[in-house]
């Protein structure tokens, strides 16, 4: 018994169709993100920096490649179903049975054999190129810290640290100012990675790894951790903030003062000096030197709090230090029972920290 | 000239509780038995974890929505990547196996029938712990429930410091016991597929489903036995003290991540080789001509097995290898492309002067051929280790392989689902259920994973339960969501479908697509011994020489 063929013309263009449609609207829907400039959209295809930029030109090229053996093997798949679909009448007879050819076997083992090699060349070429880079003299030293879920920065040649923006400076025309990043974990394994500026590099708790960027425009550039490390894995975003290369000495000088020491907030200072917010925060020159925390030191130069969870505001510090488990739940931050008065104390203090 | 009878129809005692059915399943030796509960059981976990997946795609669907609590969404995305690729995949390429392969090679059991009884009771009781984590893990403290560190539990968020509750202990433990099932039944297939084979049948007259079955049950044996002693030497480092993974103490976290992929590469080929098993079988049978460069076929496979055993650290690009460590493993992912290159161009060789009828196991073959094309590419893209520094860990490599497991393996299995459930049960699956079930499902697919690559591009990585607005994620991620739905209740006829059409179906009779293998010579369903007389054969299509007795195929052979 044979089962009968029902309208099946139909289906085959009701499907190449809706392949082509599907295609056209997907790709024409995403040009304006992947590839325009779109504030605060991380596209890998507009780099701001090297690497990136090198890892563009090359996934250009993989990307043609890609296409056109698509666009051949999607072809002769739709051209073998049209032409040789099952037509009116032909029950009555099979086609002429063929069992195989070497020598077209032949042919499709050597055409991918020699894609394959270019591929190789072509990839080989960008890895030593990008993973063999030495650090030119002047190089920024940076340290980043995973930490569940935060990260910690640290300049050890400066002497800063901070958490959750890293400043670097830009190169432009005459100077080049790259930045090389020793990445390390406190904890779980997470990964640096901010798309406009290379790929993603792993923070693996007892090991060191390297990665280096070299931005040319100044800005704001967003990244995540992009290796889960738990509940709050969302919720551990990167800032790398380029600026000149005078802003960039302006915010060192800045950041290697002492913490302030108002007076206004006398109170509140030892709100935060009676409770065990020491035990994990550090505020350099003062007996505040935890070290599980981010450094607080300057905490009013960055711009968000609790790694990029919300905006860094007078509203969201008090939200912060009063709850943090509403923030950000599971980060290990405790709610630490305060008194609105308390709360109130603190937050003015850590306001005078600039 | 060949002997096959073709055998008449068993008149099958009518059962008469519900009791002695159960019963005579929990005795049950007989391989079309378990394998049909595999697959049975399988369908039932792949809707359970479908239903995460949804879960998960509703959380996603608007930024910065609440929901899934980010612990429950880390649940569930742990779950729903254990359980499809451990008790949705392994079991359907387990069920596929057991069913078919006695069938095609006309033998009447297993080599082992008590192990592939055992085999599948420790996978069945192996997804039934998993799963009772939601009860049974929160342990002291009220800490943890299922297990919350995703399918491939990097360490050291494994360890006794950062997992604590019992939630990760069901997560080795269960997998411990499917692998005891997956490791037996590997055995079994490849034993009864060597020594059980019918008068004639070669090596190279044997179907090509076969062929296939014996390399992947050779990867299993081979790739599993890493992820179980991974998971051994996690349990000491957890209970007894050791440090292999507890970087706190001189561990190291990155050889967890050698051996979870020496196994999970060649996962990936154990569970896409079984979709190539179906897709062999169907395309010659709905073009109407033997399979293209049969010899060739054979042999690609067999170099795919031998390949994905040298790529795994291609999982690994962004961990720090050194710059000839990445080129090596580059090298090697690409070189996989090319037997599999081979086998799409033969798949394409067979269609290509047939007379193509668009079944719907033939429909469902012509989206995997198209899906896994684009997945192969993509997965091209990502052997560029510089490129995959920027995706790996993206949305793109989720949309990558979920192309290849959902697009490729999925559509491969229920390319088999359609074709052999006439045989399994007897009646045919209801054609325009069949057909909605398709294009749903295809379309919906599509809206899904076609669209999901995009996020990544833009820099969003995966497992994040959720995103802020304003990085061009949230129309991508809406989009996707919608897919899911349509996906759903593609799956949703599907599951109608196999229920409605055992009792309404149409009757299939032994041979309801005109093919050529073994296993359409026996009654549909097939009687507990498969085959009246011992069948003997001639060639690598038994039934076209019995049909077509002036041009049979051992005169070519």
């Amino acid at each position: 018994m044979r089962l009968h063929l029902y309208r099946h013309r139909k289906m085959v263009r009701a499907l190449l169709l809706f392949a082509f449609v599907l295609t056209c609207v997907i790709v024409a829907g995403q040009v304006e993100p992947v590839l325009g400039s779109t504030d605060g959209v991380t596209s890998i295809f507009r780099p701001l920096s090297q690497p990136a930029q090198e890892i563009k030109e090359t996934s250009y090229l993989v990307l043609a490649i890609c296409a056109v053996i698509f666009v051949i093997v999607a072809g002769l798949l739709i051209y073998a179903m049209v032409r040789f679909r099952h037509r009116a009448g032909d029950e009555a007879s099979e086609p002429p049975q063929v069992y195989g050819s070497n020598q077209i076997e032949l042919a499709w083992t050597v055409l991918p054999i020699l894609i394959v090699f270019v591929l190789i060349l072509v990839t080989s070429r960008t890895i030593a190129d990008i993973q063999n880079r030495k650090p030119p003299p002047g190089t920024v030293q940076a340290t980043v810290v995973g930490h569940q879920w935060w990260w910690e920065i640290r300049y050890p040649e400066l002497g800063i640290v901070t958490a959750n923006e890293l400043h670097v400076p830009a190169s432009d025309g005459t100077r080049r100012l790259p930045t090389f990043l020793k990445l390390q974990s406190a904890d779980v394994a997470h990964s640096f990675w901010v798309p406009q500026l290379a790929g993603k590099t792993d923070l693996i708790p007892n090991r060191e790894n390297l990665m280096w960027i070299e931005p040319t425009q100044p800005g704001t550039y967003l990244g995540n951790c992009a290796e889960y490390c738990g509940m709050q894995h969302a919720r551990m975003l990167i800032r790398v903030i380029v600026q000149s290369p005078a802003e960039f000495e302006r915010w060192i000088a800045e950041q290697k003062r002492a913490a302030a020491e108002e007076p206004s907030a006398q109170a509140g200072r030892q709100v935060f000096f009676a409770n065990s917010c020491v035990n994990c925060h550090t505020i350099r020159g003062t007996s505040a030197q935890g070290a599980f925390g981010p450094d607080l030191t300057h905490l009013m130069s960055r711009e968000t709090l609790a790694s990029g969870a919300a905006p860094n505001t007078t509203e969201t510090l008090r939200a912060w230090v009063r709850d943090p488990q509403k923030l950000k739940v599971g980060c290990l931050m405790p709610n630490m029972q305060l008194s609105d008065t308390e709360v109130d104390q603190i937050v003015s203090y850590l306001q005078t920290l600039k | 000239m060949a002997t096959q009878e073709i055998a008449l129809a068993e008149v099958r005692q009518p059962t008469t509780s519900l009791i002695d059915r159960l019963h005579s399943l929990v005795v049950t030796v007989d391989h079309k038995k378990l394998g049909l509960m595999y697959i049975g059981t399988a369908i039932g976990f792949l809707v359970v974890a479908g239903l995460m997946a949804l879960g998960l795609r509703l959380q996603l669907a608007v930024p910065n929505n609440t929901f899934l609590e980010p612990d429950v969404f880390n649940r569930f995305f742990t779950m729903h990547g254990t359980s499809m690729v451990f008790l949705v995949g392994m079991a359907l390429v387990s069920g596929f196996g057991n069913y078919l392969v006695p069938l095609m090679i006309g033998t009447r059991d297993m080599a082992f029938p008590r192990l592939n009884a055992f085999g599948y009771w420790m996978y069945l009781f192996g997804g039934l712990l998993l799963y009772f984590s939601y009860l049974g893990a929160p342990g002291l403290a009220g800490h943890g429930s299922a297990p919350d560190v995703g399918w491939f539990a990097y360490a050291p968020l494994t360890g006794a410091a950062f997992s604590r509750g019992h939630s990760t202990d069901y997560w080795i433990l269960s997998l411990l016991l499917t692998s005891i099932g997956s490791t037996v039944s590997a055995i079994n297939v490849i034993a009864t597929a060597v020594s059980l084979r019918c008068k004639g049948m070669t090596l190279m007259r044997m179907p090509l489903l076969v062929w296939l079955m014996i390399v992947v049950n050779f990867m299993i044996l081979l790739a599993l036995p890493a992820l179980s002693a991974a998971q051994i030497m996690l349990l000491i480092d957890r209970y007894l003290g050791g440090h292999f993974f507890d970087t706190q103490a001189g561990g190291s976290a990155v050889i967890w991540q050698h051996f979870f992929w020496i196994f999970g590469h060649p996962e990936v080929y154990i569970l896409i080789i079984p979709a190539f098993a179906c897709v062999s079988e169907i395309v010659p049978v709905f073009s109407r001509k033997p399979i293209f460069g049969y010899p060739v076929m054979v042999g690609a496979t067999v170099m795919i097995g031998l390949i994905s055993t040298s790529v795994w650290a291609h999982h690994m690009f962004s961990v720090g290898m050194t710059s000839v460590s990445n080129i090596f493993f580059a090298i090697s992912t690409f070189t996989v492309a090319v037997p599999t290159g081979i086998k799409i161009f033969n798949w394409l060789g067979t269609m290509y002067g047939g007379k193509i009828r668009f079944d719907l196991p033939m429909l469902f073959c012509i989206a995997f051929l198209f899906q896994f094309l684009i997945a192969g590419l993509t997965g091209m893209m990502l052997g560029v280790a510089p490129l995959n520094w920027q995706l790996t860990d993206s949305y793109f490599v989720v949309a990558h392989f979920h192309y290849t497991l959902v697009g490729g393996f999925l559509c491969g299995m229920f390319a088999g689902f359609y074709y052999w459930y006439p045989k399994a049960v007897g009646r045919l699956l209801d054609r325009r259920l069949g057909l909605w079930h398709f294009w749903l499902f295809v379309i919906g697919f599509h809206v899904t994973f076609d669209t999901m690559h995009f996020p990544g591009l833009l820099g969003m990585p995966r497992r994040i339960f959720t995103y802020d607005a304003g990085r061009g994620w949230d129309t991508l991620n809406f989009v996707t969501s919608i897919g899911g739905l349509l996906q759903a209740v593609g799956i949703l006829c599907f599951v109608i479908n196999i229920i409605r059409s055992a009792k309404k179906g149409k009757l299939a009779g032994n041979d309801p697509w005109d093919a050529w293998t073994l296993e359409w010579t026996t009654s549909s369903p097939p009687a507990e011994y498969n085959f009246a007389t011992e069948p003997v054969v001639r060639s690598r299509r038994p039934l076209w020489d019995l049909k077509h007795p002036e041009d049979p195929d051992w005169k070519y052979e």
